[in-house]
């Protein structure tokens, strides 16, 4: 089969982390080898956290710039910023939504115009596919949940060999108990997007 | 059930690298693990803390690394299997342990995790602990992937009982934190009871006997080098004349390098995982049967060194390269698409690099806004900040901020600014005792709790005795944050099934002869300044113990929801932006809507309600519910 690399941008406290490991648990399930990397610690602490899935034969754990099929990114900013890590042949799921940096918080930075980010990568990506994630969140009844409308969305544009289904067993397995339901509900929200 | 102690066997499970090394632990039987948590490491130490409440293995969090390694040391030596973990920085710690432990040996299996972090994700260097395998003449296994990381745990523990010595296993953060799918073997029950049985001439390192194990631990050495030459994780493979030598994370690099640039018949690679002592037959062998060689190894050249004082030996003439322009860096990790192109270059391939998207070529380009880690909103750390920044500036007295490591070295941030020195663990009581002494400026140091713990205190003892002069704060926030809410002994709220006695920081200062001590709660702003104050006039070494709870940790262990949150009133409609001037909370931001009422406007979904703000602004009240 052929090889996939994934990364995943996003903002502390967004929940990249557990749609990392959802993501490499759906392509086992899916009959795939996967390899993760995660990053912890400090660069937690209300920074960028980035994170990257690989699928199929692939030792690597991380991708290099230009290499990334799949981007998955939380947050407009933080998709743009990644770029680098895309190509012409690169698939690009967003969240609209922004956070704001701290910088802008407080009036030394400006919050760029979302639309013209968006409109520059959709020129120089072979598709870009854009949601508010925390919308479909609240949808689904948390928004904590819009990680999981993320892998939705993820699922729907069809750049990964994984079939919904084996991202569904593994949401019920892999998130806590009681909020299956509402996981799975944002998933298919995220994945009724396109 | 802890998912690590499964007892199916052959089960395929998707691992950390440090959970990996885990339940290669407890397939070994390992019955005794200490550690002190630091990131790449913690999760090592965080699953045993899990797993020792539901087996008979005994786990602890010690005070700090030598203390982690000697304990461990003293199971190991009456016969007990154990593993000590520590990033790397950790180790500098442990070293004169370490150092002559070696001479020593165990009885018991030991290994060392030492977790490297290349490009210094979370740490404040980037030093190769390969150099420690080097120094103390102990063996090294290096894994490339968790599954590896799991199987050489198992080996080490037992080349450490084969040859009665410790045994270094070296971790990177791109191992440690990398997840792949690791198959389960049998687990080994731990035998947790073993004996003391006294040797006075190998175990007491009187000059006599030490001269007799260092010859001991030489021969020891040997041994472990033929075994490092028959490991089945030190491989030779392919026929090509092309020769790469590659050891640890860097080795997955190469192999989907020679599978991307199709160069599979035209190479032979040698794969190191057993590294030290240096398998010199094997590498010689390797050498002999190859053009030329590339090494690709992150940080220092260490495998290059070796392959070339291999290569003078015996004579060989090959060409070895590895660091250099052109070539490879010994700054920071690797990445797949570097190796491939320096593998590609070397060789003399046609190779063309992806095109990544340039943000820079966006006609539109605007300067991103960056998002640095920050002090989170409501952290007490915050609050002894802007008290200590405070009093500063309505005295108008200037000060220099010996700080140390932990969430709260993020104070170097503007607004508060409050860190001026950190080179390692415990370094901010004792560079405040040499800037104090050096200079005419105000010191007030910072320490946190846990790094009080870890090595504040000799340096504390050393203030008092040397009569320096300066203010140390102890940020007591209850739990080791940084690294994820590890207990320590001054902890009071405890996770459950807690039963450890509580060691008291205000007492520790009292008792080290600290004679001014102020212990405050920093959320209070008032009480907090005027003990500040109170400190500074009194021109004398004094301690104040600021103490209040991190809060993440709080709601993680008790629930606790917040109570209450704050709004700005109208009145909030000057030019004054005061609060985030000098206070810098992230949940008060600019309000910059067009249809703006109020010039600030605080994120109802960010506070917590700490209640710091509205005592130095009028302007901001509690919102009515």
């Amino acid at each position: 089969m052929d090889n996939y690399r994934v990364y995943l941008t996003g903002v502390g406290g967004q929940g990249t982390l557990l749609a990392t490991t959802v993501l490499a648990e759906a392509a086992i399930l899916a009959g795939h080898n996967a390899v993760a990397s995660e990053v912890h610690g400090m660069a937690q602490r209300g920074g960028v956290v980035e994170s990257s899935v690989m699928i199929g034969d692939i030792k690597s754990p991380i991708i290099s710039d230009g290499e990334a099929d799949v981007l998955l990114g939380f947050e407009p900013v933080e998709t743009y910023r990644a770029m680098r890590k895309c190509s012409a042949v690169s698939v690009v799921v967003s969240n609209a939504v922004p956070i704001i940096h701290y910088d802008v918080a407080i009036g030394r930075g400006s919050y760029p115009d979302v639309e013209k980010l968006f409109d520059f990568i959709r020129c120089r990506v072979k598709q870009l596919v854009i949601l508010g994630a925390q919308t479909l969140a609240k949808q689904a009844g948390a928004l904590l949940a819009a990680n999981i409308v993320m892998l939705g969305a993820l699922a729907r544009s069809g750049a990964l060999p994984i079939p919904k289904e084996a991202f569904e067993g593994t949401i019920r397995t892999r998130t806590k108990a009681r909020f299956v339901e509402t996981n799975l509900r944002a998933f298919e929200l995220g994945f009724a997007t396109l | 059930m802890h998912p690590l102690l499964t007892e199916e066997v052959g089960k395929k499970l998707l691992l950390l690298g440090n959970e990996a090394i885990v339940r290669g632990a407890l397939e070994a039987g390992v019955a005794f693990a200490t550690t002190y948590p630091g990131t790449p490491a913690s999760e090592i130490g965080d699953n045993f803390f899990r797993i020792a409440a539901e087996s008979k293995l005994y786990f602890e969090y010690s005070t700090n690394e030598k203390v982690a390694l000697e304990t461990a040391a003293g199971a190991a030596v009456s016969g007990v299997r154990v593993m000590c973990s520590m990033k790397h920085v950790g180790l500098n710690v442990a070293a004169d342990p370490l150092m002559t432990l070696a001479y020593v040996g165990v009885r018991g299996g030991m290994v060392i995790v030492t977790a490297d972090d290349p490009s210094m994700f979370s740490s404040q260097n980037e030093q190769d602990n390969r150099f420690y395998a080097k120094l103390s003449n102990l063996p090294m296994l290096e894994p490339a992937s968790p599954q590896e990381a799991k199987e050489m745990t198992g080996t080490a523990f037992g080349i450490s009982e084969a040859l009665e010595l410790p045994v270094l296993l070296r971790t990177t953060t791109r191992l440690s934190h990398c997840r792949g799918i690791v198959t389960t073997e049998s687990l080994t029950p731990p035998e947790t009871r073993g004996t003391f049985e006294k040797e006075s001439s190998r175990f007491v390192t009187v000059p006599a006997n030490a001269r007799v194990r260092h010859r001991v631990l030489l021969s020891q050495g040997e041994k472990a080098r033929d075994m490092a030459c028959a490991s089945p994780f030190n491989t030779i493979t392919g026929t090509g004349r092309w020769g790469i030598a590659t050891s640890g994370v860097a080795y997955n690099y190469v192999a989907d390098a020679i599978n991307d640039l199709g160069i599979q018949d035209r190479v032979t690679v040698l794969k190191l995982g057993f590294t030290s002592p240096f398998p010199v037959k094997l590498a010689a062998g390797f050498i002999r049967s190859v053009d030329k060689i590339l090494v690709v190894e992150e940080l220092e050249p260490i495998l290059e060194d070796n392959l070339k004082v291999t290569a003078q030996t015996n004579g060989l003439a090959v060409p070895i390269a590895g660091k250099g322009p052109e070539l490879f860096s010994r700054l920071y990790e690797y990445d797949p698409g570097m190796v491939r192109e320096v593998i590609a270059g070397f060789f003399e391939l046609d190779y063309t690099p992806p095109r990544p998207v340039d943000i820079k070529e966006d006609p539109e380009a605007v300067r991103l806004p960056m998002r640095p880690p920050n002090l989170c909103a409501g952290c007490p750390h915050r609050a002894t900040y802007y008290a200590v920044t405070s009093v500063l500036r309505e005295t108008e007295t200037e000060a220099v901020f010996p700080s140390d490591i932990g969430c709260y070295i993020l104070g170097l941030l503007p607004p508060l600014q409050t860190a001026d020195f950190v080179i390692c663990m415990g370094s901010s009581v004792t560079s405040a005792a040499g800037i104090s002494r050096a200079t005419d400026k105000k010191v007030i140091a910072f320490i946190g709790d846990s790094t009080f713990f870890h090595s504040g205190i000799t340096g504390l003892i050393n203030a008092v005795h040397n009569k320096h002069n300066f203010m140390l704060v102890i940020l007591d926030n209850g739990t080791t944050a940084m690294t994820g809410y590890q207990p320590h002994p001054g902890v009071e709220i405890t996770p459950p099934g807690w039963d450890k006695p509580y060691v008291s920081i205000e007492a520790i200062t009292r008792a080290c002869g600290v004679e001014q001590v102020a212990v405050v709660n920093p959320i209070n702003l008032g009480k907090t300044k005027a003990a500040i104050t109170e400190a500074l006039e009194s021109n004398r070494l004094s301690v104040i113990v600021a103490k209040a709870p991190c809060p993440l940790y709080e709601a993680s262990i008790l629930g606790k929801k917040k109570k209450r949150v704050f709004v700005v009133g109208p009145d909030c409609n000057t030019d004054c932006t005061e609060c985030i001037d000098t206070f810098g909370c992230p949940a008060l931001y600019k309000n910059t809507s067009p249809d703006a009422k109020t010039t600030m406007i605080i994120d109802q979904s960010l506070c917590i309600g700490c209640g710091v703000c509205i005592q130095f602004c009028k302007k901001i009240r509690p919102k009515k519910v």
